[in-house]
């Protein structure tokens, strides 16, 4: 944390940014080691049941209907068909099968999925500031939230102006999510980053504090629109930050790693990095989240063998 | 004009020790003569170095190692080349030398002196190069640049142990100090005669004070307290005698140093192999 | 419920009870509780070795009983229980190592082509991966290493060792041009504990690439792997006496180090047991190698990249419990940032997880030997007794049974300090500060030893004069630990003499005319 950048805060206080550079070899080696746990019998039942409950069920497509966003909100609350869950809680080892964390649309979709969650803890995000470019002019993006708010949405996952912070404006990058955190009122607040358009450790690093100190509730990696999406790595630099921005001001920042993330197995590796980087403080849906949506049958699927000790098939399961 | 005929008009002279670029008398006041080839008369009183004066010529090498190694691979080969310039203008005071004190022909010593002017310029045209010869880019298995160098062992002890040949000797000091290191001499007569006139050359060659210490002395004296110093690194024995080569492995055994038998004939890149270390370095390929 | 958390007081514990007895509550209780993330055992099956009860002495291409009879017990460190007994190889079998080594070198190995030797050393190394997993859950059971680094690193490494060499046996013309090399004749290898299978490539590989044959001791308490590289070695028809493995301790060492028929000695060890051989030979025509100690420097700059530097550290000290000959054993940090290190490295090591080495999750497994734990034991203590600010931690109890110790270190330790000068060889760091990069340097030359140095810093031209000031073999900058078998690898001063691996490998197993 050598040489500090600088923003200018509320009442022309100078907020200044750590910079901490990232060596990416170094860094790609210390994911990776994630990879080589293996987590097995008890645990990896514990943690599969702890990943269903921390997904951001997700659904991000033109062509979004609102039909298609109750049948996404109903498998959001009822993760697995009833016949299965049946058969599984007769099993000594099952365990009530959470919901999910979040159901996560576009502002337009935000009105339907709202009565589809209608009683339930499920929250609602949506993605909004123009997202995933987030190039439309700053009053459109605020009200793009207030809109989404507005229609129930209490997350919103905003997109930073990659814009701005690629040219060096880093005030900007810093106003905007000021100004949108201030749009979203109650509702929580996640960051994207964008992290395949940053491309380096250093500006992931960076853009964390950014966004951190700007008033981001969590940061998150990606729109899912961009490869590479999330990545062990990725993750990696932003729990760092996370722990960095907690070591210094005593606040817990969530993560949310999205896009990318397909099958349990890599679910658990993630889990088994931030149990070792940020602790079991962070094993919770209030702190980590998936962004997600095939996800979460791989992970039934898995919770299944697990109990049964037989082998799935995919139509066991439900597609959404 | 014979190198007799010139030693019977010649006064004795005191021939001193050269250390850390001065040339001082041994602190135990001790010396002996070195006869002219043949005959009975006294050429020069040489000191005869202690173990003090071997002390002093090795903390005089360790403090000049380092800077040595530091210059510029150029410079170096400038200072050795410097060097057979040197030798070039002493040329005439070696051939004497030689004729008077080994009872060489003018033409045999002109050969000898011609040879050590020679292999001068050839480590001066090597230490530039050895590193390219001997260094490699290592295609490790991994996001890594990796590459070996060679760097100096540090401080020399050379053992003069057979007749002297001045080709020879400045072949042995040459590859030496070629490859970044300094070192300490310790020779006996006839050669160390020539103590004062080498030491000349090594002075006025720009080479830094230390980089090359000479003692003349008795070898059966000093050659334990060369190789049970502690500072230094590596015994260079330039004599057949195996029970003392043995002897001085044991002696290294302390602090490990590289004892290198010289097996050396002619100016080769082996000699500097043998007086270096090999230093690889990784570093992570990323952004 | 999403919600800016301050630090909260209450550390859940959970015991496996506890988690069956959490799973009748109410569903959004549960779900949204951090849960305390155990990992379960997850052991890698011992099915696929099958230790002999009685392990005999590999000579002339054949197992045959040592000339005495006797035969000692090796242990498995993770439990302390007798795993095998193995042949103690007297002088007689040394001698008859020896002469078939001799007569291998004489009659076959010195007369094939290099092409043809090649041959065999690329055999050996396709058969070693194709029995990688055999070879690591041996090596884990006889040596205490975690499955995931004898799985992930030595036997990988040791394949690609032999792999590297084959190589070189019809190209020694490319490798110091303008010379011919010439073999040595019969090497005597003797190779430590602490990568059994690993050393023996290392001193195998180039002997045979060379073209001298091998008489190779493993050291007494890790011998299976070499006894299993025997019937690999067996299997790949190389001409029997090529290589011979015997097996022993520190006396039938003596015997082959002494054995008149010798050509070539190398050792990796102690330096204490390399200055021995080095009086045994030193009367000889004997060449000598030696990998020996080293209390190696690992410095860090306050404009690294901190959090990979602490992950170096840990790589540095705690890989392979520390038994490693170019351990990073000494931080030395830039006093600026030498909290903020500290920190990061408490935290790191409080999620090392010590225990059984077959289960893989195991970041730090078994020391190899009672009495090597006793060693570090005494040096703990003893620093300990001296006042150092002492520092343990880890994420797990270790196992009652065995032997096990945790990673630990001791801070602001002076550059007197018994802790800071001599090699534990354990999972035990010290720390100290520096100011400016002239006393970083001038503090990690500052030990007998120069094998190996870390240096972190994102300037490169700092890293360059570092590299370029630091008195060791290998430098790791902005890294730490790294083999491959195209490095060359060894120290200066007390560290020993060559190189090992790459071009540089094959120096100490040639005559260069």
């Amino acid at each position: 944390m050598i040489h500090d950048r600088f923003v200018t805060g509320h009442g022309g206080t100078k907020i200044p940014i750590p910079y901490q550079p990232v060596d990416q070899v170094g860094a790609e080696e210390r994911a990776a080691f994630f990879t080589k746990r293996s987590i097995k019998k008890a645990s990896k039942l514990d943690a599969l049941y702890t990943i269903i409950s921390m997904i951001d069920l997700t659904t991000l497509e033109g062509a979004d209907t609102p039909g298609r966003v109750k049948q996404l909100c109903a498998k959001a609350r009822f993760p697995i068909p009833s016949g299965i869950d049946q058969e599984l809680s007769q099993h000594p080892k099952a365990r009530p099968m959470p919901s999910v964390a979040a159901v996560c649309v576009y502002p337009n979709m935000v009105p339907h999925a709202a009565r589809a969650l209608e009683g339930t803890d499920i929250h609602l995000a949506s993605v909004a500031t123009g997202f995933p470019a987030g190039q439309v002019p700053l009053n459109i993006r605020v009200a793009d939230v207030k809109a989404a708010v507005s229609y129930g949405a209490d997350e919103i996952d905003m997109v930073i102006n990659r814009s701005a912070f690629l040219s060096g404006d880093y005030q900007t990058v810093f106003d905007e999510i000021v100004q949108i955190k201030e749009a979203c009122g109650e509702a929580h607040l996640k960051v994207i980053l964008e992290t395949g358009e940053l491309l380096t450790y250093d500006r992931v690093q960076f853009a964390s504090h950014l966004a951190m100190l700007a008033g981001a509730d969590f940061i998150k990696t990606s729109t899912g629109k961009v490869n590479p999406a999330a990545t062990l790595p990725v993750t990696l630099v932003m729990l760092n930050a996370i722990k960095d921005y907690h070591r210094s001001t005593g606040v817990k920042i969530g993560m949310k790693p999205a896009g990318g993330i397909r099958t349990a197995k890599q679910a658990i590796q993630y889990l088994c990095m931030v149990n070792e980087v940020l602790g079991p403080d962070w094993l919770t849906p209030d702190m980590f989240r998936f962004g997600a949506s095939s996800l979460l049958n791989d992970v039934l699927k898995q919770i299944y063998k697990q109990i049964t000790g037989r082998y799935y098939y995919d139509k066991i399961f439900s597609i959404d | 004009m014979s190198g007799i005929n010139q030693a019977s008009s010649h006064i004795a002279k005191t021939t001193k020790l050269f250390i850390k670029g001065e040339f001082p008398r041994t602190e135990s006041g001790r010396s002996f003569p070195v006869k002219v080839h043949g005959g009975e008369q006294v050429f020069a009183h040489i000191c005869q170095a202690s173990r003090k004066d071997l002390r002093n010529a090795v903390e005089a090498a360790k403090a000049a190692q380092p800077g040595w190694a530091g210059r510029t691979a150029y410079n170096r080969a400038q200072i050795l080349y410097r060097m057979a310039e040197m030798a070039e203008g002493k040329r005439h005071e070696l051939v004497e030398g030689l004729k008077t004190l080994m009872g060489l022909s003018e033409d045999k010593a002109d050969q000898e002196v011609q040879q050590g002017i020679d292999s001068l310029v050839y480590y001066a045209g090597f230490a530039d190069k050895y590193s390219q010869v001997m260094a490699s880019v290592n295609p490790v298995a991994g996001p890594f640049h990796n590459f070996t160098t060679p760097d100096a062992v540090g401080v020399v002890g050379l053992l003069y142990d057979r007749d002297f040949s001045l080709a020879h000797f400045f072949s042995t000091i040459a590859a030496v100090v070629c490859a970044g290191n300094s070192v300490v001499v310790v020779f006996d007569q006839p050669g160390a005669a020539l103590l004062s006139e080498m030491g000349e050359i090594f002075k006025t060659s720009d080479l830094p004070a230390g980089v090359i210490n000479l003692l003349s002395g008795h070898l059966d004296e000093l050659y334990s307290f060369l190789g049970e110093h502690m500072e230094v690194h590596s015994i260079l024995y330039t004599g057949n005698d195996s029970q003392r080569l043995g002897e001085l492995k044991e002696m290294a055994i302390e602090n490990m140093k590289r004892v290198v038998p010289w097996t050396f004939d002619n100016c080769d890149l082996e000699p500097i192999v043998s007086f270096t270390e090999s230093k690889t370095v990784w570093h992570p390929v990323g952004i | 419920m999403l919600s800016k958390n301050k630090d909260s007081k209450k550390k859940k514990k959970k015991n496996k009870q506890g988690k069956s007895k959490d799973a009748k509550v109410k569903k959004t209780e549960a779900s949204r509780k951090p849960f305390q993330f155990d990992y379960d055992e997850s052991l890698e099956s011992t099915d696929v070795v099958n230790i002999k009860e009685k392990n005999q002495l590999f000579i002339n291409g054949r197992f045959v009983d040592p000339a005495e009879g006797k035969y000692f017990p090796t242990l498995n460190p993770g439990t302390g229980d007798v795993l095998a007994e193995v042949a103690e190889a007297s002088g007689k079998d040394v001698d008859r190592a020896v002469q078939a080594a001799r007569k291998a070198y004489e009659n076959v190995w010195s007369k094939m082509s290099g092409q043809e030797r090649g041959r065999y050393i690329f055999r050996i190394a396709r058969l070693l991966q194709e029995r990688a997993r055999e070879f690591a859950v041996l090596e884990t059971l006889d040596n205490g290493k975690p499955i995931k680094e004898s799985r992930d690193n030595d036997i990988p490494l040791v394949a690609a060792h032999f792999f590297y060499n084959a190589g070189w046996a019809d190209k020694l013309d490319f490798a110091f041009p303008g010379k011919k090399l010439k073999p040595l004749g019969v090497a005597a290898q003797i190779i430590p504990w602490n990568f059994p299978l690993l050393m023996a490539a290392w001193k195998i590989a180039p002997a045979l690439a060379t073209g001298n044959t091998v008489v190779l001791k493993p050291a007494e308490t890790t011998s299976l792997s070499a006894l299993l590289l025997a019937e690999v070695i067996q299997e790949s028809g190389l001409p029997e006496g090529v290589v011979n493995i015997i097996t022993g301790a520190g006396a039938t060492g003596s015997h082959l180090v002494n054995h008149a028929d010798v050509n070539k000695v190398a050792f990796t060890g102690s330096t204490a047991v390399g200055k021995m051989i080095a009086k045994a030979t030193a009367k000889s025509n004997k060449k000598l190698t030696l990998e020996l100690g080293g209390k190696s420097a690992h410095i860090i700059y306050e404009d690294a990249a901190i959090d990979q530097a602490v992950e170096g550290v840990v790589n540095g000290i705690f890989f392979n419990q520390g038994h490693v000959c170019c351990a990073g054993s000494r931080l030395l940090v830039e006093e600026s940032i030498a909290p903020l290190v500290i920190e990061k490295l408490k935290d790191r090591m409080s999620k090392i997880r010590v225990g059984n080495p077959l289960d893989k999750n195991t970041d730090i497994g078994a020391i190899n030997s009672h009495r090597e734990l006793e060693k570090i034991k005494g040096f703990v203590r003893d620093a300990k007794q001296e006042g150092w600010e002492f520092y343990e931690a880890a994420a797990t109890e270790p196992p009652s049974q065995g032997f096990y110790h945790k990673p630990c270190f001791f801070n602001d330790v002076a550059s007197s300090a018994t802790i800071f000068r001599k090699e534990v060889f354990g999972p035990v760091l010290t720390v100290s500060t520096f100011r400016t990069p002239a006393e970083a340097i001038a503090k990690a030359n500052d030990t007998p030893y120069g094998l190996a140095a870390g240096v972190w810093s994102e300037k490169a031209s700092k890293i360059q004069k570092t590299a370029l000031g630091l008195k060791a073999g290998v430098i790791w900058a902005n890294t730490y630990n790294k083999f491959d078998p195209s490095s060359p690898f060894g120290g200066y001063f007390e560290s020993g003499w060559g190189r090992e691996g790459g071009r540089h490998g094959l120096y100490p197993y040639v005559e260069v005319n």
